[in-house]
């Protein structure tokens, strides 16, 4: 198994859309190095031509009539929207704020 | 209003009699978890308007003005829903989960939203941003978890049923933990529409109350088809009451030898196996079995659940709801901040996991293997129905911890969930019902069966509920 790394967190959290100081880094590299070790552990069970099983329901696709339904209402679902402006949801600039000064 | 020396039954006969107003019901509900939650701390949120519906059916529907706890990871519309996280801290929802649907048309009341880890996360109720809950037999104790709110509500009788959330063991543990009865149905039979999702092929809506009876009443309302959410099944739902009362005589009963273990306490294992002795004296078939991939079910669990979280947890982006971080520059920012102050540490590492299980390089090994594990899991159990009708054995391999005692090792937290996992890796129904004490706490003993045979787990509670009438004890950390 790949010795888990500070550099390997970093990856991870940047796939993960989170960022951690210093302090926490070196916390979560040893708490994930511990907790990767831990899953590691399947690698000795023989699996050879075993299927792999994602979802136990014994239903195929569904099917349901295509009825117009009404939609809910828009000022309801703008309800819990952080900022808003102008009927809509506000968000910042893709570029840094301070490059456009 | 305490409900510890009430059922549905008895409550419905005295608000049919007129005996009990259902709005003091109500009223008096809200002031004993007002009074009582000062010590457990089992309620995130408490709705002091809370008011059960004008026109009260009490013929029509058992439910009819009974306030019925509601874990805070399913949503009510127009009530706070936070799942424990500081990134929800200000999400009202706009909508009815399916079960709060059903149990509204039957006038149950919602008094507010119980206590949990973080987005359902961890197994003692201590990574809630509201703080931790206490066991109320023990109140240095951790309820278990994720469902720990709703487990110490039910226990110290603040409500008589609550709704709880089972994704690897979150309503049978802390059950056991609380001496309590509690059911994770069969995945497929309550529909998760207004569920927030964890792992989506694990999760199950389930029930937890302090008398077997009262879980089949709420079930029957919950359970059934909904076309919102296509894992739930078409098949018709029984009237899980009509399990009850029955005799055990020719019962096919396994026990895994796995689950009866040095791993496990042995006051743990003496109430187990008192159960199973007084099974056997009644006639049923006591069959030892083994479920061979006991040792790996931790890790498969941690890597599937994981991996979906990672996924499912990926729309907490500050956006649309939620918290947003007040200070980001960009829209990068606005995620990377959100989420890092948004979230906990345990739900960080899982999101971290499931993103590594998943990641290029890492799928084959991690979550493909998992993937094939389960199968192999599914498996020891398809043995073991060809020639029984139930698997039983301890709930967890101890009582309760201690408030603070596990926090800083996930890994151990997460080898509590040993025994509960593969009922939510194989689909399974499966409950937790007390067997007895062990130094002064409480022990489960947990009750499986196959897909949909719901039926067989409550004969089986049932039976053990009528046998040791550990109702009539009271939890003693409650007491002045």
């Amino acid at each position: 198994m790949e010795k888990v790394t500070e550099d390997m967190i970093k990856h991870v959290a940047n796939l993960s859309r989170l960022e951690f100081d210093d302090a926490e880094l070196s916390k979560f590299t040893s708490q994930m190095g511990d907790i990767i070790n831990m899953a590691h552990q399947l690698a000795e069970v023989d699996t050879e031509g075993v299927p792999e099983t994602v979802q136990v329901v014994d239903r195929d696709t569904t099917f349901r009539e295509d009825v117009p339904a009404k939609p809910t209402d828009r000022d309801v679902m703008m309800k819990n929207v952080p900022e808003k402006a102008n009927g809509f949801i506000k968000v910042p600039v893709i570029i840094d704020k301070d490059d456009n000064d | 209003m305490n409900y510890l020396n009430e059922t549905i039954d008895s409550l419905n006969k005295k608000l049919a009699a007129g005996e009990l107003s259902a709005t003091d019901l109500t009223k008096e509900t809200i002031a004993n978890i007002k009074q009582t939650d000062q010590k457990l701390n089992a309620w995130i949120t408490v709705d002091e308007d809370a008011k059960p519906a004008a026109d009260l059916d009490f013929k029509k529907s058992k439910l009819a003005g009974i306030p019925i706890g509601i874990k805070d990871n399913i949503v009510i519309d127009g009530m706070l829903t936070t799942a424990a996280s500081h990134i929800l801290d200000n999400f009202v929802p706009v909508y009815d989960a399916t079960v709060i649907e059903k149990l509204k048309a039957a006038q149950a009341v919602f008094v507010g939203k119980t206590n949990m880890d973080e987005f359902a996360m961890g197994s003692s109720t201590e990574h809630s941003y509201y703080g931790a809950t206490h066991n109320p037999w023990n109140l240095d104790k951790v309820p278990g978890g994720s469902s720990g709110g709703s487990a110490a509500a039910v226990a110290s009788g603040q409500v008589v049923a609550a709704l709880g959330s089972d994704t690897g063991g979150s309503i049978r543990q802390p059950a056991a933990f609380n001496g309590i009865f509690g059911i994770k149905p069969t995945f497929g039979r309550v529909s998760r529409w207004g569920l927030i999702a964890f792992g989506s092929s694990l999760d199950q809506i389930g029930v937890m109350s302090k008398r077997v009876k009262d879980s089949a009443e709420v079930l029957n309302v919950i359970a059934g088809y909904d076309e919102r959410d296509s894992t739930v099944s078409e098949k018709a739902v029984p009237d899980y009451t009509k399990f009850l009362g029955q005799d055990v005589k020719g019962l096919r009963v396994a026990v895994p030898k796995e689950y009866m273990s040095d791993a496990v306490d042995e006051g743990v294992k003496a109430a187990v196996q008192s159960q199973i002795d007084a099974l056997k004296a009644a006639g049923a078939i006591i069959n030892e079995v083994s479920l061979p991939h006991t040792k790996y079910v931790v890790p498969t669990y941690y890597i599937i659940a994981s991996s979906e979280a990672s996924s499912n947890l990926q729309r907490f982006d500050g956006i649309r709801y939620g918290y947003r971080a007040k200070d980001a520059k960009n829209l990068l920012d606005v995620y990377l901040k959100s989420r890092s102050e948004g979230f906990g540490d345990e739900v960080k590492r899982r999101i971290m996991l499931g993103s590594f299980t998943l990641s290029a390089g890492s799928y084959d090994a991690y979550f493909r293997q998992a993937s094939k594990v389960r199968t192999l899991i599914c498996q020891d159990f398809d043995k073991i129905w060809e020639e029984n009708d139930v698997v039983v054995g301890p709930t967890t391999t101890t009582t309760a911890f201690g408030i603070g005692e596990e926090i800083s090792d996930p890994i151990k937290m997460y080898n509590n969930d040993i025994l509960t996992i593969s009922a939510n890796l194989a689909g399974l129904p499966a409950a937790s019902v007390p067997a007895g004490l062990s130094d002064g706490m409480p022990v489960g003993l947990q009750i499986m069966a196959k897909r949909f045979d719901e039926g067989n787990v409550f004969k089986v509670a049932d039976f053990v509920e009528r046998n040791n009438k550990f109702y009539e004890q009271k939890p003693a950390g409650m007491e002045d």
